[in-house]
């Protein structure tokens, strides 16, 4: 399948495969034009989860993933893209329900945002809250002690 | 904390500018500290009267950074934090983790340790649907079946302190198997939970399945379709409940779970009462694959040839089980180090959560308990 879609759209796609497990990169504006052949062609009816990798050093710092699955063929495939820091991405809700809050929550760790998401807010995170804690320069001790000092009245969460 | 009645501030019993009962449509706020949101679960619901127009689910108030956390300790170290997530079934995040990082090392665990880890896996699955249903009940107004529930399950968690010494949060296997063998008269105590527990079951069906209060309560509660449960990536006993006969040990086997006979039950309306009999029809299918599980147990190691200091190859993989809330995923990306490079949860309370607005649509404000505990969800997970 992936060697169909590639010979449709060539270099934009690249065919990859890791421990049997097969996905492909994506160029970024070939997104949704691909998710929604795979939905709708394909079969892919399930999106089973979606999120980031950040890469600091590289020139496209960000890895989106999609994890898809197709009831029909009992089959599972990934498909990612590199994406500059500041780019969006359309939003696949109108695709698949289901990725509204796994974009809110991409959105809420990495700042990637998704246009047309019906309610792109943060999610695990408060409203405020000041730093996008998944990406590599978000130190693990790291806190936004303002939101902390105003919002809970303490000194320091830690 | 109405919105249109909050102009009647003062008590006008003459010449009321609004007839009392104008209020179309009334905000409330539900939880997080709310003993019947399983946690700390903050719902906001959007009312006409009692029925439910709509609601937005408020989460977030047990995050903990988990993924934050692996990408700061060794695969090895990280693996007893995954057991806090789903706190009601660690084992079954344990064995997510730890096959995820055996397909980064393609290493597998010796039969023996697919094994056990089938049997403790399965007794796991047991104990949280009994968690689940003395809870659920408890919300919908059934005490008793609290304490059947949690008198039985206290049989697994021995089982458990007897293996490795704790009950909840075991960190029961390793990446490449198991630490420590299985203690002398495991075998016999794990048949005889299964002869225990068999009755048990019966039991719990009799305190409910036929009781007309139970069955108002919730036949025609908080129904889906299949096909919503697919689009919102609904999965576990909710979307098998809707009559879509889906389940990763049979769709795509992990384990040694290709080696056992069961069945998996599904229901037909996708209410809150079928949700109930498939998760206890699924307790009879976890005794039934315990039981095969240990009348074959092999011997042998328990502990594939992995080494010390795991440092997986350059790659990324994404693998899922079945835990008893639905696909459980792991995506680990390894950059060759000692860590993991990015540790990604696939959390199946988080995704079924989603579908809590959908399915209250059109219900009452009581039923919105129901849904809550029928889509059996544990915050630590949906936050993690």
């Amino acid at each position: 399948m992936i060697t169909r879609l590639k010979a449709s759209y060539g270099s934009g796609i690249r065919p990859l495969t890791y421990a049997g497990q097969e996905y492909m990169g994506v160029d970024r504006s070939l997104v949704p034009e691909i998710l929604q052949v795979l939905r709708n062609d394909e079969q892919f009816d399930y999106c089973v989860d979606l999120t980031a990798v950040h890469y600091p050093k590289r020139e496209r710092p960000f890895d989106v993933i999609w994890v898809l699955y197709s009831f029909a063929r009992n089959q599972r495939i990934r498909v990612t893209t590199e994406i500059m820091d500041g780019e969006s991405l359309t939003s696949s809700v109108p695709i698949w329900p289901g990725t509204n809050w796994l974009e809110r929550e991409v959105y809420d760790m990495f700042g990637i945002e998704f246009d047309g998401h019906p309610d792109l807010k943060r999610i695990l995170l408060p409203e405020g809250w000041k730093g996008h804690p998944l990406r590599k320069d978000y130190g693990i001790l790291q806190q936004d002690q303002e939101w902390v000092q105003i919002n809970l009245g303490i000194e320091s969460g830690q | 904390m109405s919105e249109s009645n909050s102009t009647v501030s003062h008590l006008d019993l003459e010449t009321p500018e609004k007839p009392f009962l104008d209020a179309n449509e009334l905000v409330i706020n539900m939880g997080p500290q709310h003993p019947a949101t399983h946690g700390v679960l903050r719902v906001i619901l959007r009312l006409d009267g009692e029925k439910v127009l709509g609601l937005e689910c408020v989460i977030g108030y047990l995050h903990r950074g988990v993924e934050k956390i692996g990408e700061h300790r060794t695969y090895a170290m990280f693996n007893p934090y995954v057991d806090r997530m789903d706190y009601v079934a660690a084992v079954s995040n344990g064995l997510g983790y730890c096959e995820t990082v055996e397909k980064l090392l393609g290493a597998e665990a010796p039969p023996r340790a697919q094994f056990v880890r089938v049997i403790l896996t399965e007794l796991n699955r047991i104990a949280s649907h009994q968690l689940w249903l003395g809870t659920h009940a408890l919300d919908i107004g059934a005490i008793t079946p609290l304490f059947y529930t949690f008198r039985d399950r206290e049989e697994i968690l021995k089982i458990y302190e007897k293996y490795c010494g704790a009950r909840l949060t075991t960190h029961a296997f390793r990446i490449g198997g198991l630490q420590y063998e299985t203690y002398a008269g495991f075998e016999k105590d794990v048949r005889n939970f299964l002869a225990f527990f068999r009755p048990k079951i019966d039991e719990y069906e009799e305190l409910l399945t036929t009781n007309r209060i139970w069955v108002e309560r919730t036949r025609n509660v908080g129904v889906i379709s299949g096909q919503d449960c697919i689009a919102l990536g609904v999965t576990g006993p909710v979307l098998r409940a809707s009559g879509v006969k889906w389940d990763l040990r049979k769709a795509q086997p992990y384990a040694n779970y290709k080696m056992f006979d069961f069945e998996i039950p599904i229901g037909e309306n996708g209410d809150t009462y079928d949700r109930y009999l498939v998760r206890m029809a699924e307790m009879r299918q976890s005794v039934r694959i315990i039981q095969q599980a240990v009348d074959a147990l092999p011997e042998g190691p328990i502990m594939a040839k992995v080494p010390k200091v795991i440092k997986p190859p350059l790659g990324e993989v994404y693998h899922s089980i079945e835990a008893p809330k639905g696909e459980l995923g792991y995506f680990i990306v390894s950059d060759g180090s000692t860590q993991p490079y990015r540790v990604r949860v696939r959390p199946p309370s988080f995704v079924n959560l989603q579908a809590l607005d959908v399915m209250c649509r059109g219900q009452l404000v009581a039923d919105v308990i129901a849904v809550i505990g029928t889509l059996d969800i544990v915050l630590g997970e949906v936050d993690r």
